[in-house]
């Protein structure tokens, strides 16, 4: 018997106590279910982090978003640009040291695909008040497939460090609620 | 002055008068790094708690930088060069290789630290501890992280050369020590780290000279590779010091070498890779990459703490059981010297560490739990469980060893220093526990402002955000206070302190 200070002589490569042993194997054995879990929650589960990927330069970002809000504009809250995109489109939003554009105008229950990007440094996407996370990467364009399951309004929060102003990084999302979306689409999503 | 040796009277090792001061200047300028970024986590802290909302949003920032490079990089490294130069010279009754390399190593790490400190408290680096480009610092921020990572590089050089040296001498019978072998596991994953420091902060020095082009995304992944992978030489470093401060305290044995030694290979083959774990929502990456990286390496780095959370405190069982305390289930427990901050930092250290540091942490590291998690409070909740109330709380509790084995000086305040890993114990678990379940309200790490008071929509969080956030910044002041009867006694035994008489530590 001896400390960790000491130095073992001799063999020290020797068969562990039995309650050790039972230990580590309680140990490893967890960690096999936990390292089975992620990749059987991915493929059984409905929300991954995973999306379509592409770079993109800054510009090319800020023109296809510039497009996209030109083409389906329908008002402007706090200066910035409402948009409300047919069901099932690709629509953006671009990260901008010091605010997201535009506001989002979605239907429940609709499904979309979502890009997101920065024009400059990192910014991080937080949905108010549901709590979803991304990382938004300058040069890359995320592109996320979402349905809002829930109507109302949501406030995007920047959540990732981007200078001085990122405590005035807030941007919005709204939900119609299906009842509308089906006055809208006529049923059809 | 550099062959000379002295006896240690308590642990019969014979000390190197290098090693001792080698340790001494690195233990010194750790101290105040500590005490730099004890003061800037409660100014960051009061402005966080919105009832206070003490600073300016500018300094809001640069002190978060601050406190996070002091506490994080300066206080924790220099720390562990110390811990190096006493597993390996110290422990094996050896020389230290290359003295006057390592004394230039110093120097290098402090003039590092000091061109960081200076470009960062004079608003030239508001960039955070992660300084992600493009966000932009002053190139001498780059450089002083260069230096300082050069210098800790030679530390760890200087360390491998030290073990070649002592088993050339034959200054020891047999396989190095457990603790000794757990710094050397330390020791690579350093190398393994300032490899991945060096790869991505000279290309961002030279792109902050409009030099080169250095890739938003690919600065994540290599810098990751640098800030998780530090935090894996303080894990190593750890479990080494609860090896050591068990051995000091009660005595503790190891059960077994093959098994407590196993263990730390694990954390150097897999603990890289689960540096994935901070970019699972990412845009970068795939899939594949990420479930590979984060179950399959991170749960193996996971399963050798699992096995150091059994293998220390049933080594401490048995070493109290050796001594006598035999009796029922728990005398040894009940007999331990609660009194002695080594023994209280320890346990408070292993508990925090393991139940609160690392099950969060390991339920974060899943790809769709991030989604939940990702640059919330609950990160820096987990965080400050595991290097603070893990790390810091034991490099704490083995000082009160240093000082009368290494800068042989009575404890001062002994009294106070009794009481010091309680409070800060108490007081981190308070704090991190409320920081955690702060994130889960979505509350975002790193914002100057929850209120959202000149934002263009409005933001109000549940009540209870304003409760738990309360809670943490009591929490967080009773383990500032700790923090600071630990610099207190510290600094005042050093400099002010008796010379130790055989035996008499307090």
């Amino acid at each position: 018997m001896h400390t960790g200070l000491e130095s073992p002589t001799g063999v020290w490569w020797k068969p562990a106590h039995r309650t050790e042993k039972l230990w580590v194997a309680i140990a490893f054995g967890w960690c096999m279910v936990l390292f089975a879990m992620m990749p059987l929650w991915h493929w059984k589960g409905g929300q991954n982090p995973t999306g379509i990927r592409h770079r993109v330069t800054a510009e090319a970002f800020a023109q296809r978003t510039q497009e996209f809000i030109d083409t389906y504009q329908v008002g402007e809250e706090a200066g910035i640009p409402v948009v409300e995109p047919p069901a099932g489109s690709d629509i953006y939003l671009v990260g901008a040291m010091w605010s997201w554009r535009p506001v989002l105008r979605l239907r429940q229950g609709v499904q979309y695909t979502l890009h997101l990007s920065s024009v400059d440094v990192n910014h991080g996407f937080n949905l108010y008040p549901i709590n979803v996370n991304f990382q938004v990467v300058p040069g890359y364009d995320y592109g996320l497939r979402v349905t809002p399951t829930a109507a109302g309004e949501f406030q995007i929060v920047c959540n990732e460090f981007c200078g001085i102003g990122h405590h005035l990084m807030v941007g919005k999302v709204i939900v119609l609620p299906a009842e509308q979306t089906a006055a809208v689409t006529g049923g059809a999503p | 002055m550099s062959d000379r040796f002295r006896l240690c009277p308590t642990t019969g090792l014979k000390v190197h008068a290098q090693a001792d001061a080698l340790i001494k200047a690195n233990a010194v300028v750790a101290t105040v790094a500590l005490l730099i970024g004890g003061v800037t986590a409660v100014l960051v802290m009061l402005t966080r708690w919105q009832a206070i909302h003490l600073l300016p949003a500018d300094w809001f920032y640069r002190l978060l930088t601050v406190h996070g490079m002091n506490m994080l990089i300066f206080f924790i490294l220099f720390f562990e060069m110390a811990v190096l130069y006493f597993a390996s010279a110290v422990l094996l009754n050896s020389r230290v290789a290359a003295p006057k390399m390592a004394w230039s190593a110093f120097v290098l790490m402090v003039a590092g630290t000091g061109l960081v400190e200076w470009t960062m408290f004079t608003g030239r680096a508001d960039v955070l501890f992660t300084s992600y480009v493009p966000l932009r610092a002053h190139p001498a921020f780059y450089l002083g992280v260069i230096l300082f990572a050069v210098g800790a590089l030679v530390v760890v050089s200087i360390f491998f050369a030290t073990l070649v040296v002592a088993k050339r001498e034959k200054t020891y019978q047999g396989s190095v020590p457990l603790v000794t072998f757990g710094a050397a596991t330390a020791a690579i994953i350093a190398v393994i780290t300032l490899g991945h420091g060096a790869a991505i902060y000279i290309p961002t020095f030279l792109w902050s000279l409009n030099l080169m082009h250095v890739d938003a995304q690919v600065y994540r992944l290599v810098w990751w590779g640098l800030g998780h992978s530090s935090q894996q030489i303080n894990v190593a470093a750890m479990v080494s010091v609860w090896y050591l401060l068990g051995g000091l305290t009660v005595g503790a044995v190891v059960l077994n070498e093959k098994i407590s030694r196993s263990a730390f290979v694990l954390y150097v083959l897999f603990i890289s890779m689960a540096s994935a774990h901070h970019l699972l929502v990412d845009p970068g990456m795939g899939a594949a990459w990420k479930v590979w990286n984060t179950s399959y390496a991170m749960y193996l780095a996971v399963l050798a703490s699992m096995v150091h959370g059994f293998t220390v405190p049933a080594g401490m069982e048995l070493g109290q059981r050796l001594r006598g305390y035999t009796k029922g289930l728990f005398e040894w427990l009940r007999k331990a010297p609660w009194g002695d901050p080594g023994f209280s930092a320890l346990v408070f250290s292993v508990i925090i560490f393991g139940f609160v540091g690392g099950i969060t942490g390991v339920t974060f590291g899943t790809e769709q739990i991030n989604i939940i998690a990702h640059n919330t409070l609950r990160i820096p909740g987990h965080f400050h469980a595991t290097v603070v109330g893990g790390t810091a709380l034991a490099f704490m509790g083995v000082t009160y060893y240093v000082i009368p084995l290494i800068f042989r000086k009575r404890i001062a305040f002994w009294p106070l220093a009794r009481i010091q890993p309680y409070l800060f114990a108490g007081g981190m678990l308070v704090f991190s526990v409320a920081m955690t379940f702060a994130g889960t309200f979505g509350v975002p790490r790193r914002h100057w402002d929850i209120s959202f008071q000149q934002a263009p929509f409005e933001v109000q969080y549940a009540p209870a955000v304003d409760l738990v956030i309360g809670v943490m910044a009591v929490g967080g002041l009773v383990a500032a206070l700790g923090g600071g009867i630990y610099i207190l006694v510290t600094v005042w035994s050093v400099f002010f302190g008796q010379p130790m008489e055989k035996g008499a530590r307090a």
